[in-house]
């Protein structure tokens, strides 16, 4: 048999921080007393009419011109038609086959589309009082209904359970750059469901999938489509077909349980809202979304790699926009410093300084200005200070900000440039190890790590290593 | 032409309990619907858009701003069996 190749597609909710729901003017909260947050709107007392919350839509334009979709010239709201206690309408507003946001890209992910829709109440399932059957219930808080929610669809495109995670993070990442979702995970303001199958490696058509929910974290989702694709896979090469379902992870045990829901649930008679006329968003409404949209974390990486920054630090910074901020300021301030140099003390040792201080906040917010951590650079860089005196120089310099040289001047860590002074420090360091000067001499080359080691002791790390090791190597 | 298990079908998905008698009246009804469909299904309607709605309006949209909410004894008011502060509903697993 061929190996099974996996293949994912992610839909991603993602709830709308407006200060509004999506019909009605009843207040957005997490974590209120139930119900406190309702109107006859959202609780679908009969005559009210919905009206789309402005911001709203335009958030949703903002995430598709964020993906590169296509945005519908004009869309309109359906009805999705189910029974549960969850959705006081019986109908839950959607967007059915003219979405908002039609087809896009996000890194190497096609999107297929992105709609805006409503979110449903909270239930919490009570227990039964006794009797054998039927008598649960479940208690509804209707705060939660109708909150604005952008549901994003991806082309079948991911190969893997990390890739998918992954990808996933860069989306959320860039949602939040946006500021449209606050992207909380466990409260539920970013959900994200994996769509499993696997094939025959090669093979074009796609295998019957299987749909996870419930995985409110990135590792939950690998764990999650690693599992579910380990069950396929061992599945298919027993001879056996996979049933199309519905799985939801359990976090506690990394387990997939099948919520067996019967074929006509997915029965949805969708059908144009009546009660909501088209969208159609203006000249003024698209050139207002996409003047409001900074520069995003995949265009950000792009950049900073053409530059030279490796591709590691380049998705450091492009995961945190004011330190990617702070770091253009130094590579503007240092003149020629090459910026993968700069990139690698910005991400590197400030922020180890800034933890080692304990300072809350970024670079950005520290007392460690652009101009001062360049000047700090260059003079590693002019061999005026050793790279380890410049950390002790930076761990002063978040302290009680200001310039470098002051600091150096004060702890006497100026590089020393005296090579008569090193010479006999080399010198005194030769005599007080013999053996390593022997070692070295039989052609243990390593051992020349001691001498090094006395020569830095004696100088306070003020002497460049380069230096001390060609003096060594003229007199072995 | 709609049959009568389709009826069923759309009636459960209601939750509506219909009697034998009106499931007959819904098998007629239901299927003079499909034939008027199709009657329009029938005509030429090239190059003619689809009608979602009949008003001539778009973007009737509202500015994000809050309004006072019901207090939660009037929203609960006509729940039949409210419990701490929320609606009690028959669980749906019991169905």
């Amino acid at each position: 048999m061929p190996e099974l190749e996996a293949v994912i597609g992610l839909e991603i909710h993602v709830q709308l921080a407006t200060k509004t729901k999506m019909f009605c003017g009843c207040e957005l909260s997490f974590g209120d007393e139930p119900n406190v947050h309702t109107c006859p709107i959202c609780l679908a007392h009969p005559g009210v009419l919905p009206v789309p919350n402005e911001q709203a839509i335009r958030y949703a334009l903002q995430i598709g011109l964020a993906l590169g979709c296509e945005i519908a010239p004009r869309s309109i709201f359906h009805r999705k038609n189910y029974f549960y206690p969850d959705s006081p309408k019986a109908y839950q507003i959607s967007q059915y086959d003219i979405p908002i946001c039609g087809a896009g890209r996000l890194g190497d992910v096609r999107i297929h589309r992105a709609h805006l829709e409503e979110d449903a109440a909270k239930m919490v399932h009570v227990g039964s009082s006794g009797r054998i059957h039927g008598s649960g219930a479940s208690l509804v808080d209707f705060n939660r209904g109708g909150t604005p929610l952008v549901e994003i669809v991806t082309e079948p495109d991911l190969r893997g359970a990390p890739e998918a995670a992954e990808w996933a993070r860069l989306l959320r990442e860039t949602v939040r750059q946006l500021g449209v979702s606050d992207v909380n995970m466990e409260e539920g303001s970013l959900r994200v469901d994996a769509n499993v199958s696997v094939r025959p490696a090669g093979s074009e058509e796609l295998g019957t999938k299987t749909e996870l929910k419930n995985m409110n974290s990135f590792r939950f989702l690998q764990r999650g489509v690693e599992a579910e694709l380990a069950r396929q896979r061992e599945l298919v090469e027993a001879g056996g077909t996979v049933e199309q379902e519905t799985l939801h992870f359990d976090p506690a045990s990394g387990s997939l349980t099948s919520l067996r829901s019967k074929e006509e649930a997915h029965d949805y008679r969708y059908f144009p809202e009546p009660d909501l006329v088209s969208l159609a968003p203006t000249e003024e409404m698209l050139r207002e979304a996409r003047e409001s949209l900074p520069e995003l974390p995949a265009a950000r990486i792009e950049r900073y790699k053409a530059i030279g920054v490796p591709a590691d630090v380049a998705l450091t910074l492009a995961t945190d926009p004011r330190t990617a901020g702070y770091f253009e300021n130094v590579v503007e301030a240092a003149g020629g410093i090459e910026p993968r140099v700069l990139a690698n003390w910005v991400t590197g040792e400030l922020a180890a300084a800034l933890r080692q201080a304990e300072v809350d906040g970024g670079a950005a917010d520290s007392r460690v200005s652009p101009g001062a951590m360049a000047a700090l650079v260059r003079m590693v860089g002019e061999k005026k200070i050793s790279h380890g005196s410049a950390k002790i120089v930076l761990a002063a310099m978040v302290l009680e900000g200001g310039d470098p040289e002051p600091i150096v001047e004060r702890e006497g860590l100026a590089q020393m440039s005296d090579s008569g002074e090193l010479e006999a420090i080399v010198e005194q360091a030769m005599a007080d190890n013999p053996d390593a000067v022997a070692r070295v001499r039989e052609g243990n080359d390593k051992a020349i790590g001691a001498i090094v080691g006395a020569v830095m002791r004696e100088t306070k790390g003020r002497a460049d290593g380069g230096e001390v090791n060609r003096l060594l190597r003229e007199r072995l | 032409m709609i049959e009568r298990d389709q009826v069923l079908h759309v009636a459960r998905l209601a939750r509506l309990r219909l009697s034998e008698e009106e499931v007959e009246t819904m098998v007629g009804e239901l299927s003079g619907i499909l034939e008027h469909v199709d009657r329009i299904g029938s005509l030429d309607l090239e190059g003619v858009e689809p009608t979602s709605h009949v008003v001539a309006l778009e973007n009737v949209l509202r500015a994000d701003e809050p309004r006072p909410s019901l207090p939660r004894d009037v929203a609960l008011a006509s729940a039949p069996e409210p419990q701490d502060g929320a609606f009690r509903a028959p669980s749906p697993q019991a169905e």
